[in-house]
């Protein structure tokens, strides 16, 4: 029998349907890889066999009785899939990657999960993550680093880093992760897979536990852009359970109907191409810009020029945002409770103790920045220039249709790279926090590799709820080439 | 941008966040670090650009007033810390 755990969402659906394959067959066989290489990536922190077998189990049973009553199939019935920690899972408990969080169960479905269990999903475990989403490494969860497919001494990225790693070593067809600042696409990035972060308002943010909540979006991790636009397109749409989805559903065409990129404009900024950027990963995005020139796109040079301010802005806006949504957790209703002495100590300490480093200096510089006497001087100047930024790219978008830019300035870096030095990993956010503070789509994927052999991502930009022509130009970057079909070895 | 040591002190407390001297000491360097990195957004002349706090159309989204079902009682206290009487049970908050 053919590998299954090297098969695509696509193989699998039509494997499952053509009943080539049964639901326990593949969720096993991909439970007996994480088994084999689980110790080595350190891609989960809960892994649910029994649950995911269980399931899988009933996902055969309900195909079976379909069949007989001719009912139709759901599209993603019995295909195993894994979730990014910070998204509850009725019944699992969800960490965030905090011990603040080490015992909470969620008694409800993320709507962005519910709605690939009510599509016949599989889940086989929580993924590893930076504490809060908060990090670029995977190296800020309290259940220890997760590491890189590719080479186990570098980290996957973050925040989605164990998604993104479980993706890359074939634990799973696709991983769901989230995306505050470039945390679906960095790892994507570092990890040699193809990962979506929405439109801000494209995927109800119910049940994921916020961060930042003007700018966090629910995302997909695969490898490849036609896998992750079919579990993008079944999670997308209006829910009531979250004010910033909008009516407006998701579009009906999919990449694969029509893959030309005949005529479409391609802009490259010229402020993502600084000094500083490792020259393989500019060389391989200014390959990959030629090859869709080669193809037919228009290639326009444009400026984003308040580009720079990315990176201040969002560390102002990000962090006082997470200081109100972490305000919640004070020991009272759920989570961790230190109690020795009165209420305001219960809060003091369940808090000093139950958070980690980098949550509490985000904590920290959150509060200043919303404190009385700074606030204007803080956050409001972020707010405005957040405005510069975001007209940056209406500006752009009158020009081009899609913007075509380096992920990361690096490709993967070690482990323990950045010690104590948050400033330093907080560069490596650069060249995703842009399409964050503006809200517009971003998609990132495989365009080469290093000499070290460490895969290289480019990243698309799109027009509020475009995604399409994001995966349409992936998709055929991705028919024309084979960097996403490399796999490291274990 | 240099923060005190009590500046640093303080906002631990209004962030209910209990800190260790040692980590009072680190992020004490870390955050004058990364304001000293943001004070170049001063540099910008705004007096004349809106604000964006979301990305998003302003528009209120109203529901209907129609009672539903939430969370049971017992779902919420099943992860509750600590319960009495079928209450969420904290420590005094006055002497």
């Amino acid at each position: 029998m053919a590998d299954l755990t090297a098969f695509s969402v696509q193989e699998c659906i039509t494997a499952l349907n053509q009943g080539d394959v049964s639901s326990v067959e593949l969720t096993s066989a991909l439970l007996d890889r994480i088994a084999q290489y689980e110790n080595q990536i350190h891609a989960f922190i809960t892994l649910t066999p029994e649950k995911a077998l269980k399931r899988a189990k009933e996902t055969d049973q309900i195909r079976s009785t379909l069949k007989k009553s001719g009912g139709e199939t759901p599209t993603l019935l019995g295909l195993p899939l894994a979730v990014k920690d910070v998204l509850c899972l009725a019944g699992t408990r969800a960490t965030c990657g905090s011990k603040i969080l080490e015992n909470f169960v969620p008694p409800f479905n993320a709507t962005s999960v519910q709605r690939l269990l009510d599509e016949g999903a599989v889940v086989l475990g929580k993924t590893n993550t930076d504490e809060f989403a908060m990090g670029s490494s995977t190296e800020n969860s309290a259940y220890g680093v997760t590491h890189n497919p590719w080479d186990l001494t570098r980290v996957p990225g973050g925040s989605s880093g164990g998604s993104a790693a479980a993706a890359a070593a074939m634990f799973t067809p696709a991983a769901l992760g989230t995306d505050t600042g470039g945390s679906v696409r960095q790892p994507a990035s570092f990890c040699g897979v193809t990962g979506i972060k929405p439109t801000y308002g494209r995927v109800s943010r119910y049940g994921l536990i916020a961060y930042g909540s003007s700018l966090d979006s629910v995302g997909v991790l695969a490898r490849s852009a036609a896998d992750a636009e079919i579990i993008f397109r079944l999670m997308a749409g209006f829910d009531a359970r979250d004010a910033t989805t909008l009516d407006g559903s998701v579009p009906d065409a999919a990449c694969s109907d029509n893959p030309q990129v005949k005529g479409l404009r391609i802009g490259v900024p010229k402020e993502y191409f600084i000094a500083g950027i490792q020259p393989a990963v500019e060389a391989a995005v200014r390959q990959a810009i030629s090859l869709y020139q080669s193809l037919g796109a228009e290639i326009v040079e444009i400026s984003l020029p308040h580009t720079e301010y990315a990176l201040p802005v969002y560390y102002l806006i990000a962090p006082a945002e997470a200081s109100a949504n972490l305000a919640r957790y004070d020991g009272v209703r759920y989570g961790l409770r230190v109690e020795d002495g009165g209420m305001i100590d219960m809060f003091l300490q369940s808090r000093g103790r139950g958070f980690g480093p980098e949550v509490k200096r985000r904590i920290m510089l959150g509060t200043y920045a919303l404190s009385a006497g700074y606030y204007d001087a803080y956050y409001g100047q972020a707010q405005k220039v957040r405005t510069l930024i975001k007209s940056d790219f209406e500006r752009a978008f009158e020009q081009v249709d899609a913007i075509a830019a380096p992920v990361a300035p690096t490709t993967a870096f070690k482990i323990g790279g950045h010690g104590d030095d948050p400033l330093a990993m907080y560069l490596e956010d650069v060249f995703t926090l842009p399409a964050n503070l503006a809200g517009v789509p971003g998609l990132a994927f495989p365009v080469g590799f290093d000499g070290e052999g460490l895969p290289i991502g480019m990243q698309l930009m799109g027009r509020h709820f475009d995604e399409t022509t994001l995966f349409r130009l992936a998709h055929a970057y991705q028919s024309s080439t084979n960097w996403h079909l490399r796999r490291p070895a274990l | 941008m240099t923060l005190s040591r009590e500046e640093v002190e303080h906002i631990a407390l209004l962030a209910r966040l209990d800190l260790s001297e040692d980590e009072i000491t680190r992020y004490q360097q870390q955050l004058s670090a990364i304001l000293d990195h943001i004070a170049q957004l001063q540099a910008l002349d705004t007096r004349h650009i809106p604000i964006t706090s979301s990305v998003l159309p302003p528009r209120t989204r109203l529901r209907g007033d129609e009672p539903k079902t939430g969370l049971s009682r017992e779902q919420a206290l099943d992860i509750a810390p600590d319960v009495e009487n079928r209450q969420f049970r904290v420590p005094p908050v006055m002497e």
